[in-house]
């Protein structure tokens, strides 16, 4: 029995069943970080010490029967932009290198409840700002289908762990893509839930009107299971929406008999690569022969998306990363001359460019005399995008396209032209802008050998009809190959879908 | 380029910003924000008269709780996290 090719749920009911136990679990990932980490480097920090004590403490309380879920003694990863108590919590930044949060995020503990043994955390984009997980203070993730390529981002580190077998599954938080295209370039499934249906508290804010934690799994049946497990109402975020629907699980069904699925035309024009294009719409055929019905349509305002998230993410970055002055925690510099000083230098060196440079923008578009012309306008275009969106879930239950015009980039490729990573994200970000669902599950391998991401999106709160059509897209795909599992890396594993 | 932006502009805006950028980082800055701007010129394109800006997707207003204290004494974790600390105090540059 390998431990390591069985998906969280599988783990967890093989634990119930006492094929194997929740220290095992975790001596096989660790066994696994040991093999894999310096090369891919997903982590940034590693509870070596206190995952095996975690995971007695879980297993005595599975055995007593106090944990019945179906993710307990599961061994998982968390984005390290999460609080967690007493444990490192750094955003992949030098001013929070040295930051122990004295409280654990709330998606933290709803998983902790359900009895998750916490490998450590994820390296990211610094503050989540990057899609390559280069922006990184302390050096970038490599992607586990072929270490020369990034392995997306931000939740690079997440979507890295669980394709490399270095835990079971991951939480990561998605602002405009953040899962859902690492998920993409890691061949795994990633799932941005609707605005609101998991709490953000303990979660260091990027662009707090954008920003959602969602999981990174092995399969759809695991993302489910985690997000039942982690959508709770929370009065300590007042943006958290009270649920009574969120027995994602249920929706694990292979039906989409009459499901109306709409091919927005704008996801397949320039810039698309064309094998990523032949592999979604091949999917979507898939869906169609399981009886969906599948129709082109135009979403439009989709090339607004990127300059109005650019506006408001930036506009909102500026305002929230105010709270890193040096007084309380974190990094403070070691020269300076006064107070003034002291705030201006310990930001300028505890800050990487992309952080400086989305600051900057946020700062100017908010400034006076230019608010108007910039932010209010951006909120005028979230509107308009939001009302297309309204107009094409009139007529459909489900969006589909792909997660990403590309599979992933080579290392070093992106960071150059700032433009031009941004516009990577051109089929996420709308998503976040609208507050929607979406995921993305994988879909075929490119001719490289890199997987290619499959997105689905569905209206705020439909989160069921997504789980229901992705479910029946994966079984009717069959068995997806897994990242450097048994040698060479993607040699003669070419999907055959 | 469309947008230029001036040494005074970036000045401002590094005041606002609260960061101190090298001359280097100063230069790049005034690039990157002429290009950044240029591209944001694309959403004059559409016409936005009459639309109400959309700060939330949902129509969530004031969200109250009672204030009640619900954590715990965590004196200690956070003053272990102060960059300078001196009997149970953050120390802070003199500020008046």
């Amino acid at each position: 029995m390998d431990i390591l090719k069985m998906t969280a749920v599988e783990l967890s009911a093989a634990i119930k069943d006492r094929k194997t136990t929740a220290v095992e679990a975790a001596r096989a990932s660790l066994e696994r970080i040991a093999e894999k980490e310096e090369q891919y480097h997903c982590y940034l920090t590693i509870d070596r010490q206190g995952v095996l004590k975690q995971a007695e403490e879980v297993q005595m309380r599975i055995e007593k029967g106090e944990l019945t879920g179906p993710l307990a003694g599961v061994p998982m990863a968390v984005k390290d932009n999460l609080c967690t108590a007493g444990m490192l919590t750094t955003c992949a930044s030098r001013i929070l290198e040295n930051f122990v949060p004295p409280y654990s995020a709330e998606a933290v503990l709803r998983l902790q409840k359900a009895g998750a043994v916490m490998i450590g955390k994820t390296n990211m984009d610094e503050f989540a700002m990057g899609s390559t997980t280069e922006t990184s203070a302390f050096g970038e993730t490599k992607n586990p289908w072929n270490p020369a390529h990034v392995p997306g981002g931000s939740s690079g580190g997440s979507a890295a762990a669980v394709a490399a077998g270095e835990c079971f599954y991951a939480l990561g938080s998605d602002t405009g893509g953040s899962i859902r295209q690492p998920a993409s370039f890691c061949g795994v499934v990633g799932m941005k839930p609707t605005y609101g249906t998991v709490s953000r508290y303990g979660l260091i804010a990027y662009g707090s009107s954008l920003d959602q934690i969602g999981p990174l799994a092995k399969d759809v049946t695991d993302c489910a299971a985690i997000l039942e497990s982690i959508a709770f109402h929370d009065e300590k975020d007042s943006t958290s929406i009270e649920r009574h629907d969120t027995d994602f699980t249920l929706a694990l069904s292979e039906n989409v008999k009459g499901m109306r699925i709409g091919v927005p035309n704008d996801y397949f024009g320039e810039g698309l690569d064309e094998e990523v294009g032949d592999a979604v719409l091949r999917a979507a055929k898939r869906l169609e022969e399981k009886g969906a019905i599948v129709e082109k349509f135009d979403l439009s305002l989709v090339d607004y998306a990127i300059p109005a998230y650019y506006t408001i993410a930036a506009a909102e970055a500026s305002s929230n990363l105010e709270r890193f002055d040096g007084m309380k925690y974190g990094y403070r510099t070691k020269d300076y001359d006064g107070l003034h000083s002291l705030y201006k230098r310990t930001r300028s060196e505890g800050f990487g460019e992309e952080v400086k440079r989305r600051i900057m923008l946020g700062s100017f578009v908010l400034s006076s005399g230019y608010y108007d012309a910039y932010y209010l306008k951006a909120l005028k275009v979230k509107a308009l995008i939001k009302k297309a969106f309204d107009d094409a879930f009139s007529k459909y239950d489900v969006i589909l396209g792909p997660a990403a015009p590309t599979t992933a980039p080579k290392l070093g490729e992106s960071l150059a032209d700032p433009i031009k990573m941004y516009l990577g994200d051109i089929y996420t970000i709308a998503v976040n802008l609208a507050g929607l669902p979406g995921i993305s599950v994988p879909c075929g391998l490119d001719s490289a050998g890199l997987p290619i991401g499959l997105q689905l999106i569905g209206d705020c709160f439909q989160e069921k009809k997504l789980i229901r059509a992705a479910y029946t897209y994966e079984k009717a795909r069959g068995a997806f190959p897994a990242a450097d599992v048994g040698g060479g890396i993607a040699a003669g594993r070419k999907e055959g879908v | 380029m469309a947008n230029i932006i001036d040494d005074d502009t970036i000045e401002y805006v590094s005041i606002l910003a609260k960061l101190e950028l090298s001359e280097e980082e100063r230069e790049q800055a005034k690039k990157d924000m002429g290009r950044m701007l240029d591209y944001i010129d694309k959403l004059g394109e559409l016409d936005t008269e009459g639309v109400e800006p959309m700060t939330h997707v949902f129509p969530v207003q004031n969200v109250f709780r009672e204030d009640i204290v619900t954590n715990s004494d965590t004196r200690e974790e956070l003053l272990a996290n102060a960059p300078e600390q001196r009997d149970g105090m953050f120390v802070v540059p003199k500020t008046v």
